[in-house]
C-alpha cells in the first residue's frame, strides 16, 4: 500500500437534532455501510470519502449531549472518541457537528471534546436555516476563538458539502499527525468545570455571533396546535388511527399482486414439473412457505415508512411528551413510548431503539414488554383466524365485527404492557423514577432520501429473514412433515404418519386444556423461529393432510370447517402473548448482555400466553 | 433582589419569561426512590439549563398540566415539574 492510500479514520460527533446524521449521509451518499458493532446491535455507520489523493472513513457515531456516556448510546461515542472501544481504532481525527441556529449550546460539547485533546474540526451545520433567520456568525473568528478550522455546511444540501470535503483533503494529514491526547486516563469534566465550559461557550458565542437574528415561529404555533391540553392527545390518536389504516388499505394492493404472483409461480411450476418429492417441496414447501411471508412485505414497508416519517418530522418527540404522564403511571417516562410504537412493526427495532432510555432498569421494563405491543408478525395469524371464525357483520357507523376484534386484540396487547411494566417497576426492576428531559427538536419536512434509506435498510433484513431463517424453517418443515411416508394403504391423511404428526401428537396433551390440537403444536414449532411461518406452517400441514380439494380451498374455509370457536379463539388469546420469536429473544439477550433477561421474558410470555387461551377457551366453551 | 422575586421553573406561569438563577438540583419535595441531587444538577447542566439563561414554559402536559415544555435559548426541552423546581428563576 503506498502512502497516499492510507485512510485516515474520521469520527462524526455531535448533540442529537445537531444535524449530523444528514451531514453523514450528505458526505458518504450511497458509499455508506451498516454494520453492528461488535457485541451490540446499536448500527455502526461508516463510509469513505477520496478525495484527491487522500481516502478519509467517515464513522457516524450516536448523537450524543456530553462525554459522559448516560445511555448506552451515548458509551459508544464516549468509547470510540476515547478511543477505548474494544476491536475498533482511535479515531485520528474528530469532526464536531453543531447547530448554528443554537451556537450556545453546541459549542459546550465542542469544548468538552477540544478539553480531551484529540485533534478535531467543526461543521457549522444549518447554516442555512441560520441564514434565514437573519443571523450571522463571523466563522474566522469562531475559528480563530476554537484553533480549529471551522467549515458552515448545509447537510441538505450538497452546497457547504464541496467545502467541508476540500478542507478536509487539505487539512487532514496535518490534523492527523498533530499531537494526539496523552495516555493519562480520562475524567468526565466535575459539575464546577462543567459550568466553566459552558460560560466559556457562551463567551466565544457571544463574540462570534454578528446578527442574532429572530427565531422562527413556525415551530411554536404548530406546538400551539399539536401540544394543546385537548387537541393534542385527539390529535395524537388521529395520527395513530390513521397509520394503522394507512397500513391496511395501502397494503392490499401490493398484497394482492404478490399472492397471486406466488399462486401463479406454482401452476407454472406444478405443470411443468413431474411428480414427485421435488415438485412437492418447491410448491408446498418452499412457494406456499415463503409466499405467505412475502405477503406481509407491503405491510412492513408501510408501517416502517410512516414510523421514519413520524420521527424525521420532529413529531415522536411530542407523541413522547404527550404520553409521559401515562407512561409515568407505569414507572416510565415518555421516551419509552417511542420504541413501544416501533414494536408494533416489530419487537426487534423497537427494542434496539430502547438504547436512547438512559436508565437502565427503564431500558429493561421496555424491553420486556415490547414484544407485548402487537408486532407485524402477528398480523398474518389474527387476519387468517378472523376471516374464518368472526362474521363480517357491520355493527355501528360502518365499523365490521371483524375490524373491532382485532383492535381489541392490539388493544390488549398494549394494556398487558402496561400492566406488566407496572408491576416490573414495582418488583424485578425496581428503582428511582428518572427525569424526562428530552429535547422537542424544531419541525422539519422529513429528508426522503432519509427516510427512503432507513425503509430499504428495514426491508432488507426482512427479506434476508425470509431468504435463510424462513427458507430454511419452511424446507425442514416440509421433511418433517412430508416423512416418514404413510404405509401402503393408510386411512389417515399422510401428515398424521409424519415426524411433525408425531411431534405434534406428543406435545398435544400439554396444550389440550386450552384446546390446541396437534396441527396447531406443529404449526408453533416453527412459530418459534417466526411468528408469521405459524401460518404458513398451517397451510402446509392442512394442503398436506387433506385431499388436493383442500389445496385449492382457502386455508381459512379449511381451519373454520376442522376448529371449534374456542379452539380458534384461544389461539388467538395466545398470540396477543406470542412468547415464541427468536429473534426478539436473541435482541434481548444482546441488549441485556444476559441469558437470564430472554429466559424471564419467554417465562412470563408463554404463562401469560397459556393463561389467557386456557381462559378464552374455557369461557368461550360455556358460553356456547 | 429580593427573595419574593424567585420561584422555580416547577411552578412558573405559562408564557411568563423568567431568568435562571441557581440551579439546586434538589426537588421541591424530598420523594424517595428519586435520582439524587448531584446528578439532577449534572443532567440539566447537559440539557443547557445554566445560570443566567433565559426560560419561558410554552406548553403544559395534557393531564395534570405536566410534563411542560420550556424554551430554553434555541432549544425546546420537555422536562417534568419535578425536576423543574430544582431550577430557581426570577421573573
Amino acid at each position: 500500500m503506498s502512502v497516499s492510500e492510507v485512510a485516515y479514520r474520521l469520527a462524526l460527533v455531535g448533540s442529537p437534532n445537531s444535524g449530523k446524521t444528514s451531514l453523514f449521509n450528505a458526505l458518504t451518499g450511497a458509499r455508506q455501510k451498516v454494520a453492528n458493532y461488535p457485541g451490540v446491535t446499536v448500527e455502526r455507520r461508516s463510509g469513505r470519502i477520496k478525495t484527491g489523493d487522500v481516502v478519509v472513513d467517515v464513522i457516524d457515531l450516536p448523537g450524543s449531549y456530553s462525554l459522559r456516556g448516560r445511555s448506552p448510546d451515548e458509551e459508544i461515542t464516549r468509547d470510540f472518541v476515547l478511543g477505548q472501544f474494544a476491536g475498533e481504532a482511535p479515531p485520528d481525527v474528530i469532526l464536531c457537528v453543531v447547530d448554528a441556529t443554537n451556537l450556545r449550546h453546541h459549542l459546550r460539547l465542542a469544548l468538552e471534546l477540544k478539553a480531551y485533546g484529540r485533534p478535531m474540526l467543526l461543521a457549522l451545520n444549518m447554516m442555512d436555516l441560520a441564514q434565514r433567520r437573519g443571523m450571522e456568525i463571523d466563522v474566522e473568528k469562531l475559528s480563530q476563538e476554537l484553533a480549529m478550522p471551522v467549515v458552515p455546511t448545509v447537510a441538505v444540501r450538497k452546497a457547504g458539502i464541496e467545502a467541508l470535503v476540500q478542507r478536509l483533503s487539505l487539512d487532514i494529514k496535518s490534523l492527523a499527525e498533530s499531537d494526539q491526547p496523552s495516555d493519562e486516563p480520562w475524567q468526565p469534566p466535575s459539575i464546577a468545570e462543567f459550568r466553566h465550559l459552558h460560560g466559556e461557550a457562551r463567551r466565544i458565542a457571544q463574540a462570534v455571533i454578528v446578527k442574532e437574528g429572530m427565531a422562527s415561529t413556525v415551530s411554536r404555533q404548530l406546538d400551539d396546535v399539536l401540544l394543546h391540553p385537548l387537541l393534542g392527545p385527539v390529535i395524537l390518536l388521529a395520527v395513530l388511527f390513521l397509520m394503522f389504516q394507512a397500513v391496511f388499505t395501502l397494503a392490499e394492493m401490493p398484497m394482492n399482486l404478490i399472492d397471486s404472483g406466488v399462486v401463479w409461480l406454482q401452476e407454472v411450476l406444478g405443470r411443468s414439473l413431474p411428480a414427485g418429492p421435488l415438485r412437492s417441496l418447491l410448491l408446498h414447501g418452499i412457494l406456499a412457505g415463503v409466499g405467505s411471508v412475502l405477503i406481509f412485505l407491503p405491510q412492513i414497508s408501510i408501517l416502517f415508512l410512516l414510523i421514519l416519517l413520524l420521527e424525521g418530522s420532529g413529531y415522536m418527540a411530542r407523541a413522547a411528551f404527550l404520553m409521559d404522564k401515562l407512561m409515568a403511571a407505569v414507572g416510565l417516562n415518555g421516551r419509552a413510548f417511542i420504541p413501544l410504537l416501533s414494536s408494533f412493526a416489530c419487537a426487534v427495532p423497537g427494542i434496539m431503539a430502547t438504547r436512547t432510555i438512559d436508565n437502565p432498569r427503564d431500558r429493561l421494563t421496555t424491553i420486556l414488554v415490547a414484544p407485548l405491543m402487537t408486532c407485524s408478525a402477528r398480523l398474518p395469524v389474527y387476519t387468517l383466524l378472523i376471516a374464518a371464525f368472526v362474521p363480517n357483520t357491520t355493527i355501528f357507523f360502518g365499523a365490521g365485527m371483524q375490524g373491532l376484534v382485532m383492535f381489541a386484540l392490539y388493544l390488549t396487547g398494549v394494556v398487558f404492557a402496561l400492566l406488566v411494566a407496572a408491576v416490573l417497576k414495582r418488583t424485578v426492576t425496581r428503582g428511582s423514577s428518572q427525569p424526562l428531559l428530552m429535547e422537542l427538536p424544531s419541525y422539519k419536512v422529513p429528508q426522503v432520501s432519509q427516510v427512503l434509506l432507513g425503509v430499504w435498510t428495514r426491508v432488507k433484513i426482512f427479506l434476508k429473514r425470509a431468504g435463510t431463517i424462513i427458507l430454511g424453517i419452511m424446507i425442514i418443515l416440509w421433511a418433517l412433515a412430508s416423512y416418514p411416508a404413510p404405509p401402503p394403504g393408510a386411512t389417515e391423511s399422510a401428515v398424521t404418519y409424519s415426524l411433525a404428526g408425531m411431534m405434534g401428537r406428543a406435545l398435544a396433551p400439554l396444550f389440550a386444556p386450552i384446546g390446541f390440537n396437534w396441527e396447531i403444536m406443529i404449526a408453533l414449532i416453527p412459530g418459534l423461529a417466526a411468528r408469521e411461518v405459524a401460518v404458513a406452517a398451517l397451510g402446509t400441514v392442512y394442503a398436506l393432510s387433506g385431499s388436493e380439494d383442500a389445496v385449492v380451498e382457502s386455508l381459512s374455509q379449511v381451519l373454520r370447517a376442522s376448529w371449534s370457536l374456542p379452539t380458534a379463539l384461544a389461539l388467538l388469546a395466545w398470540y396477543v402473548f406470542a412468547p415464541q420469536c427468536v429473534a426478539t429473544l436473541v435482541a434481548t439477550r444482546r441488549e441485556t448482555n444476559s441469558w437470564q433477561w430472554p429466559a424471564f421474558m419467554f417465562t412470563y410470555l408463554i404463562v401469560l400466553a397459556y393463561a389467557a387461551a386456557w381462559i378464552t377457551y374455557r369461557v368461550t366453551l360455556a358460553l356456547t | 433582589m429580593e427573595a419574593d422575586d424567585l420561584q422555580t421553573l416547577g411552578d412558573l406561569a405559562v408564557g411568563e419569561p423568567a431568568q435562571i438563577v441557581k440551579i439546586i438540583g434538589q426537588g421541591a419535595d424530598d420523594k424517595p426512590g428519586r435520582i439524587d441531587e448531584v446528578e439532577l444538577e449534572r443532567r440539566l447542566l447537559e440539557m443547557g439549563f445554566l445560570e443566567g439563561e433565559e426560560v419561558e414554559i410554552l406548553h403544559e402536559g395534557p393531564v395534570g398540566r405536566d410534563p411542560i415544555a420550556v424554551r430554553l435559548g434555541g432549544m425546546v426541552i420537555a422536562i417534568r415539574r419535578f425536576e423543574a423546581r430544582a431550577v430557581i428563576v426570577k421573573v
